[in-house]
């Protein structure tokens, strides 16, 4: 007798159950994805698809299998396979890339940050590596990630020349400050101000290429010392507590003013991915032409990839054209990677250093180098990208895709680490009541 | 303490959250053992302004943790994590008989969370904080899709978890007051549930036609929901506090086209009549308008005219007939309606039939009518437009505060399980996660 088991087609679907927490967070806060009420020791993808402001797709996913209650946790559990492997409790996130046929060289970045980043996290049957839009997946969840906490207040600046966009945190303050300056790509990217003011620092993301006041080099120092003391004089901050961040182009900015500014005065510096080479009395405009200049140093690799790196090392021999770092006399957070395919990170580090003990100050420098970390160091969980495309501002030249370097994994643990320590370095030296003197 | 050189941090996780979901409120970096009061500021939609606070004392790293400090004084006091918002009333000033509930569920409530000097009672508003930080509470997870429908002739919004489905649903039905109040279907659909807020007693069709709707009306709600391409069929529920009880009852018991999986009813009654629709039911209550008492501050105490349980089977619904399981939800002070008078009739019906096994009875001591949402402000009377008189009178609820508000979250939690273990299929190895809650 063959006795047949029948399953009632009156009971409900017992589908898994994604949670993902938060549903709305900062971009740098930690997400916990939870999948439960899977058959047991069921092979399944966990799968997060971002549809960019600029209509690209976005996508991340790993292989893992339930656990005998069915339940997958993404922070304790490994990834077999996929975008990421092992134990990656964000990885659905940093190991985004474009879906296969995108356009090429690619960077992710928010433009608005008003709104926030929609990642669609799925959970799909089985290890799938591709083909995710033609399959229905098993549950998603729609999650928000926001470079803006709520009551943060955005202004647009249009002050004595100066352009730019002003983040003031909630609550009466007064705050320290920041003067937020990107790199040679020009714009005005708002995001890291965004998210810096939402952990309570009045941020001024700057755009310093467009301006007409950029014509000669001492009208552009002047616009930088212009831009600190609007942050400076603004009523919801403490004037002796503003301090400077730049990355690439912005950190040489950071280093130059705070060496040679009588009348600017940072607290503290932050310099991601920097270099020190200033030819004297040129324009940023000018330094960003350099290449230009120096095309027999530009290396263009195998992937047809602009590699800049050792366009400028040969400056580290010439003090008249590197930045007179025995002059700074505020604490300097150095941030750089040791892949940086860009900027000759690493040997700037060095020689800073050097400088910086010769002048008698190298007791305000710490620096942090990463391990196949290239240039774009930003805010933790962005995407990494080897190359990417690349438009120099305000200069009629055309697109060339520039190798930044660094192998995404490690990329990314440096992004995570670096923000960890940037915001412990800016609570110290503009937050804590004793004065800034200690390394980190 | 001098406002320049502050150094206080005020710390709450999550920043956005849904409104059942816990924060965490962490006061850092004050001087030891200093005397503070963190105060939470709400700005409603009608335009009034509701406050809550508790005072307490830094401990000797000059932290204040909210979840484990206990408050000394205030709206609330004792370690009450979520203190700051079940305890928000209107501002001293403000027209008395305020409700808070929220219309528009697009957009997050806002709540502003601000820490003062020293343990302060009044003037806020006169004051500057020391900090204060901006919260979002969500009565929508990201995601989900709100549908407003009007087939059939219906009045009513549809809302959809995010994913492919398919969901389970369930017929979300409020009370005496009317109108078409979203906030709770968002919710259960934030937690997995496809949910149809209905309007039965202000929805279009009896403005236009000046009749009260049939139970055809609620038979083609459901429908839309069973029809739902993204909606299991099988796997409805539905859902009914004070009035809307009595729809939930009376369509699970009686209803030849509702098969509903299971059923939720907070604050009401089994008592109606058996024949007859939203018309009979609100003539019958009119019957007895004579037994409404009024209290010491001019409050309608309601209750009464509900009782006694009637014995005639005429006039409650036939429980030894339900076939699905049922969670029954009373306040004990309920001022409003007799529902622990009726729960206990309902459970000695269903002894006597044999099915008492469907049913689940949640008594709540020192809760009054309206369990709502978890950490949403207990009002103990408020002004209140009954369908049933057309007039507008203070209506006490009843509740204390504190016990409320526990009731709320007990049993907001109790529902969702219910929910959970009733719609989705039995045999679920684990159990769902609401540790965040």
């Amino acid at each position: 007798m063959i006795v047949t088991l029948r399953l009632s087609t009156m009971s409900p679907p017992t589908s898994p159950i994604l949670s993902v927490q938060p549903t709305r967070g900062l971009v740098d806060e930690k997400l916990k994805v939870v999948v439960e009420s899977l058959p047991p020791g069921s092979p399944v993808t966990l799968h997060s698809l971002h549809h960019s402001e600029d209509e690209d797709y976005w996508e991340a996913f790993g292989h893992y299998v339930s656990d005998f209650r069915g339940m997958v946790s993404v922070s304790e559990d490994l990834s077999f396979g996929g975008t990421y492997t092992g134990k990656e409790d964000m990885g659905l996130l940093w190991s985004m890339r474009p879906v296969p046929g995108s356009r090429k060289g690619l960077r992710l970045r928010k433009m608005n940050v008003c709104s926030p980043m929609l990642h669609n996290i799925s959970v799909y049957s089985g290890h799938v590596s591709e083909g995710f839009r033609e399959q229905t997946p098993l549950t998603s969840v729609l999650v928000e990630r926001w470079y803006m906490a709520p009551g943060v207040k955005r202004i647009d600046i249009m002050e004595k020349g100066v352009r730019g966009t002003l983040f003031i945190p909630p609550g009466p303050g007064p705050f320290p400050g920041l003067l937020d300056m990107w790199g040679g790509g020009g714009g005005l990217i708002e995001y890291r101000s965004a998210l810096l003011a939402s952990h309570g620092y009045v941020s001024l993301a700057m755009d310093y290429f467009n301006s007409q006041e950029l014509e000669s080099a001492d009208l552009e120092f002047k616009y930088f010392e212009t831009a600190f003391n609007i942050i400076k004089e603004h009523p919801q901050v403490i004037p002796d507590r503003v301090g400077m961040f730049g990355l690439s182009l912005g950190s040489l900015v950071t280093m130059h003013v705070a060496a040679e500014s009588t009348i600017v005065k940072p607290r503290c510096c932050i310099c991601v991915s920097g270099s020190h080479f200033y030819p004297r009395d040129r324009t940023i405009k000018e330094v960003i032409m350099e290449p230009r200049s120096n095309s027999h140093r530009l290396r263009i690799d195998e992937n047809n990839h602009h590699v800049w790196r050792d366009m400028w090392i040969h400056l580290l021999d010439d003090p008249s054209k590197k930045v007179d770092v025995g002059k700074i006399n505020c604490p300097i957070l150095l941030v750089n990677g040791k892949d940086d395919q860009n900027v000759p990170a690493d040997e700037c580090a060095e020689d800073i250093a050097l400088l910086m003990n010769a002048a008698g100050n190298g007791h305000l420098l710490s620096r942090v180098l990463y391990p196949d970390t290239g240039h774009l160091i930003e805010p933790p969980y962005s995407p990494h990208f080897r190359a990417s495309n690349f438009k120099a501002a305000g200069v009629a030249t055309k697109t060339v895709m520039l190798l930044w370097g660094g192998q995404t994994k490690p990329h990314s643990d440096a992004q995570e680490d670096a923000w960890r320590k940037i915001l412990s370095f800016l609570q110290h030296n503009l937050y804590s009541s004793t004065p800034p003197r200690a390394k980190l | 303490m001098d406002r320049k050189r502050c150094t206080l941090k005020l710390l709450v996780q999550p920043s956005r959250g849904l409104v059942d979901e816990m924060f965490i409120i962490l006061v850092q970096k004050a001087p030891s053992g200093f005397q503070l009061t963190v105060h939470a500021l709400h700005k409603c939609e009608d335009g009034h302004s509701w406050e809550a606070f508790g005072h307490y004392t830094a401990d000797t790293i000059g932290t204040v943790n909210v979840s484990e400090d206990p408050s000394l004084g205030g709206t609330y006091s004792g370690v009450e994590q979520m203190g700051l918002l079940w305890s928000l009333r209107p501002v001293p000033g403000s027209k008395p008989g305020l409700r808070l509930r929220k219309m528009n569920v697009q957009i997050p409530m806002e709540v502003t969370i601000s820490v003062y000097q020293g343990h302060q009672t009044e003037g806020f508003m006169d004051q500057v904080p020391l900090a204060s930080v901006v919260v979002e509470r969500w009565y929508m997870a990201p995601g989900v899709s709100r549908i407003p429908i009007t087939e059939d002739r219906l009045s009513a919004t549809l809302f959809l978890p995010p994913g492919p489905g398919p969901f389970p649903g369930l017929l979300d039905l409020w009370g005496g007051g009317g109108q078409l109040v979203e906030y709770r279907a968002s919710l259960l659909a934030s937690h997995g549930i496809a949910s149809l807020a209905l309007d039965y007693l202000t929805a279009k069709i009896i403005m236009e036609t000046g009749k009260m709707v049939d139970l055809q009306y609620f038979e083609k709600a459901y429908k839309i929901l069973e029809q739902h391409p993204q909606v299991h069929g099988s796997s409805i529920g539905m859902l009914g506090l004070s009035l809307g009880t009595s729809i939930t009852l009376k369509m699970a018991v009686y209803s030849e086209v509702m098969k509903l999986r299971c059923a939720v009813c907070i604050s009401g009654c089994h008592m109606q009549p058996v024949d007859g629709s939203v018309e009979e039911i609100l003539k019958y209550f009119n019957q007895n308008a004579d037994r409404t008492r009024i209290s010491e501050e001019n409050e309608l105490i309601w209750r009464d005219v509900l009782l006694p349980v009637p014995s005639d089977l005429a006039f409650k619904v036939d429980m030894g007939r339900l076939k699905c399981p049922l969670l029954v939800v009373v306040g004990e002070d309920d001022q409003n309606w007799p529902a622990s008078e009726s729960a206990m009739d309902m459970k000695e019906m269903m002894e006597q039939a044999g099915n008492s096994h469907l049913l689940t009875v949640l008594s709540y001591p020192n809760a009054g009518h309206l369990i709502e949402p978890p950490y949403t402000p207990h009002a103990r009377a408020s002004l209140f437009r009954s369908m049933a008189t057309r007039e507008k009178m203070m209506a006490l609820w009843g509740g204390e505060t504190a016990a409320h508000s526990l009731a709320q979250e007990d049993a907001w939690r109790k529902l969702l399980v219910f929910l959970r273990e009733n719609l989705y299929s039995g045999t679920n190895p684990g159990t769902p996660s609401l540790s965040h809650l």
